[in-house]
C-alpha cells in the first residue's frame, strides 16, 4: 500500500517535470512560429519557483484552502494515471471514470478559491470555465463511451492494450471522426487558443487567477501543469494506443502537445457563446454519427 | 586546505543564502505590468514582439498587479492616473520593482511646467531604474531591463524596502500632490 502511494506520488512528480519541460520547449516553438527567439527551455521552472519565492497576500481562509484543495485533488488524480501499460501505481483502479470524478475535485477547489477572492472578474472566469467544460465534455464523452463499448472495458490500460493488439488500429485511425472530436475537445480541456475564453488576459484579466499572486499563483501553476499532464496522457492512452515503454510515451506526449500548441498559436479567441455553439454543432454531430457508424453498422477501420 | 568540518550557519547566513537563490529566480523571470500612460508606451510593442523579443530574457506581460513583479511607468502621469498608479503599486506582491521610462518620469520632460502632471515619479513611488530619453529607443528600454536584472543580482533594487522604511515621506508627498489618495467610485457613490 505504502509503496503504491509512493509510486503514485512519483507519477504525479514525473508528470509535473515532464509537462513543465515540454511546456517550456513549446514556448520556444511558439516563439519560432512568431519569428522570435523564444525563452530558455526551463523558463517555466524559473517562473514557478520565482512565484513560490515571493510574498503574497491572502483574501481569507477559503482563498488559501481552495488552492491547497485544488493542488491536492489534482495530485490525487495524477496518482492513478498509467504511464505505460505496466507502469501503474494502482493496478485495476485506472478506470476512466475515476479520472472524470477525481479531476472535478481540483477544479472545484480552484472555483471555490477564486470565488473566495471576491473579485467579480474571478467569478466571471469560473463561470466561463464551467460553461466551457459543459460544452466540450458532451462530445468527448460520446466518443469515449463508443470506445468503451467497442473494447468492452473502461480501464485506461485495458483500452490501450486493446489497441496494441496486432489486429486493431489506434482509435485515432479506427474512428477518424471520433479522433478529430477528441483533438478538439482536448484543445478545450487544456485551454488552448480558440477556447481559452475563461483566461482571456486582455478581456477579463486572466479570469479565475485575477487575484492570485506569489505562492498561491505558484501552486496554481503546478496544478495547471499536472492537469495538462492528466488530460494529454488520457488522450495518448485512449486514442493513440498508449505506450509500451516510457520513451514511446514521452514521444507521443510531446507530439500531441506540440501539435496542439502549433494549431493554437495561429488562432484568435472565441467568445463564450461561440465556444458553446461550436462544440454543440460540429463535434457533437461528428461524435454521434461516429457512434452510430461504429456501434450499429460495425464499421471500424 | 579547506576544512571539511561542518559548521552550523547562523540564521542570518541561511536567510541570506535563500534570498540569493530567490533572487536568481526573480531576476530571470520578471513579469511586467505595463502602466502605459504616455507616448513612451509605443516603444514597448517592438520590445515584446519579434524585433527585440524580451521573452528570451524571461520577461512577459501580465494581466493584473498581483501577478506582476515589475511596474513599468511609461511617460507622464496626470494627477488622476497617479492615484490609480499608487493603488496598483500597493497591490503588487513583494519583492516588486518599478521602471520609469522616459524623461517625463525623471523631471517632467517637456511637460515640466504643466499644471496637470507630476514631475518626479520617485517622490510618490520608489523607482529602481530610469530609462532616459524622449522617447528612449527600444535598445535603451531593453538595456534598462538588463540593468534591473543586474541591480537585483547585486541586491541594489531595494525600492520596495524603501517604501516601507520611508513610508511617511512618500505618503506626505502623495497627500501634498493629490489632496486625497483614495479613488472615489463615482459610479456607485
Ligand atoms: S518622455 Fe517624451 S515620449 Fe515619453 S511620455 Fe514624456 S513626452 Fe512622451
Amino acid at each position: 500500500m505504502i509503496t503504491n502511494i509512493l509510486f503514485g506520488v512519483g507519477v504525479a512528480f514525473f508528470g509535473f517535470v515532464l509537462q513543465t519541460s515540454i511546456a517550456g520547449v513549446n514556448r520556444k516553438v511558439v516563439g519560432r512560429v512568431q519569428k522570435r527567439y523564444g525563452p530558455k527551455w526551463y523558463q517555466e521552472f524559473l517562473d514557478i519557483f520565482k512565484l513560490l519565492s515571493k510574498r503574497s497576500v491572502t483574501h481569507g481562509w477559503i482563498f488559501d484552502f481552495g488552492v491547497i484543495m485544488a493542488l491536492g485533488g489534482i495530485i490525487g488524480t495524477a496518482m492513478f494515471m498509467p504511464i505505460t501499460s505496466d507502469l501503474v501505481a494502482f493496478a485495476d483502479f485506472d478506470n476512466f471514470f475515476i479520472f472524470v470524478y477525481l479531476i472535478a475535485v481540483g477544479m472545484l477547489g480552484m472555483a471555490m478559491s477564486a470565488s473566495g477572492s471576491g473579485n467579480p472578474l474571478a467569478s466571471i472566469g469560473v463561470m466561463r470555465a464551467l460553461t466551457t467544460m459543459l460544452a466540450y465534455e458532451v462530445p468527448f464523452m460520446i466518443v469515449v463511451l463508443t470506445i468503451i463499448k467497442l473494447t468492452g472495458t473502461s480501464s485506461v490500460t485495458g483500452i490501450a492494450e486493446f489497441q496494441q493488439l496486432a489486429s486493431n488500429n489506434w482509435f485515432m485511425i479506427a474512428l477518424p471522426l471520433g479522433g478529430i472530436v477528441g483533438v478538439m475537445s482536448l484543445m478545450g480541456m487544456i485551454g488552448k487558443k480558440p477556447f481559452e475564453t475563461y483566461i482571456a488576459p486582455a478581456e477579463i484579466a486572466s479570469g479565475p487567477m485575477v487575484e492570485y499572486g506569489g505562492k498561491q499563483l505558484g501552486m496554481l501553476f503546478i496544478m495547471h501543469e499536472i492537469t495538462v499532464f492528466i488530460e494529454v496522457s488520457l488522450f495518448v492512452h485512449l486514442f493513440l494506443g498508449g505506450a509500451e515503454n516510457v520513451v514511446l510515451f514521452i514521444v507521443k506526449y510531446f507530439l500531441v502537445y506540440t501539435t496542439l500548441n502549433i494549431i493554437s498559436s495561429v488562432y484568435g479567441r472565441f467568445k463564450i457563446d461561440q465556444v458553446v455553439l461550436f462544440f454543440y454543432k460540429w463535434p457533437i454531430l461528428m461524435a454521434i454519427s461516429q457512434a452510430f457508424v461504429a456501434i450499429y453498422l460495425g464499421w471500424v477501420i | 586546505m579547506l576544512s571539511t568540518k561542518f559548521t552550523k550557519l547562523s540564521k542570518e547566513e541561511v536567510d541570506r543564502k535563500w534570498w540569493e537563490i530567490g533572487d536568481f529566480f526573480r531576476r530571470n523571470s520578471l513579469w511586467m505590468l505595463m502602466y502605459c500612460t504616455g507616448c513612451c508606451a509605443i516603444e514597448l510593442p517592438p520590445a515584446m514582439t519579434s524585433a527585440y523579443d524580451m521573452e528570451r530574457l524571461g520577461m512577459g506581460p501580465m494581466a493584473t498587479p498581483r501577478q506582476a513583479d515589475v511596474l513599468l511607468v511609461t511617460g507622464y502621469l496626470s494627477l488622476k492616473t497617479l492615484r490609480r498608479l499608487i493603488y496598483t503599486y500597493e497591490q503588487m506582491s513583494e519583492p516588486k520593482y518599478v521602471v520609469g521610462i522616459g524623461s517625463c518620469t525623471i523631471n517632467g520632460g517637456i511637460y515640466h511646467d504643466s499644471h496637470a502632471v507630476i514631475n518626479q515619479l520617485n517622490r510618490y513611488v520608489p523607482v529602481d531604474v530610469y530609462v532616459a530619453g524622449c522617447m528612449p529607443n527600444t535598445e535603451a528600454v531593453m538595456n534598462g531591463f538588463v540593468d534591473l536584472m543586474g541591480l537585483i543580482k547585486t541586491k541594489k533594487a531595494n525600492g520596495w524596502k524603501d517604501y516601507h522604511a520611508r513610508n511617511e515621506w512618500y505618503m506626505a508627498n502623495q497627500k501634498a500632490a493629490l489632496g486625497e489618495v483614495k479613488v472615489h467610485d463615482e459610479f456607485h457613490e
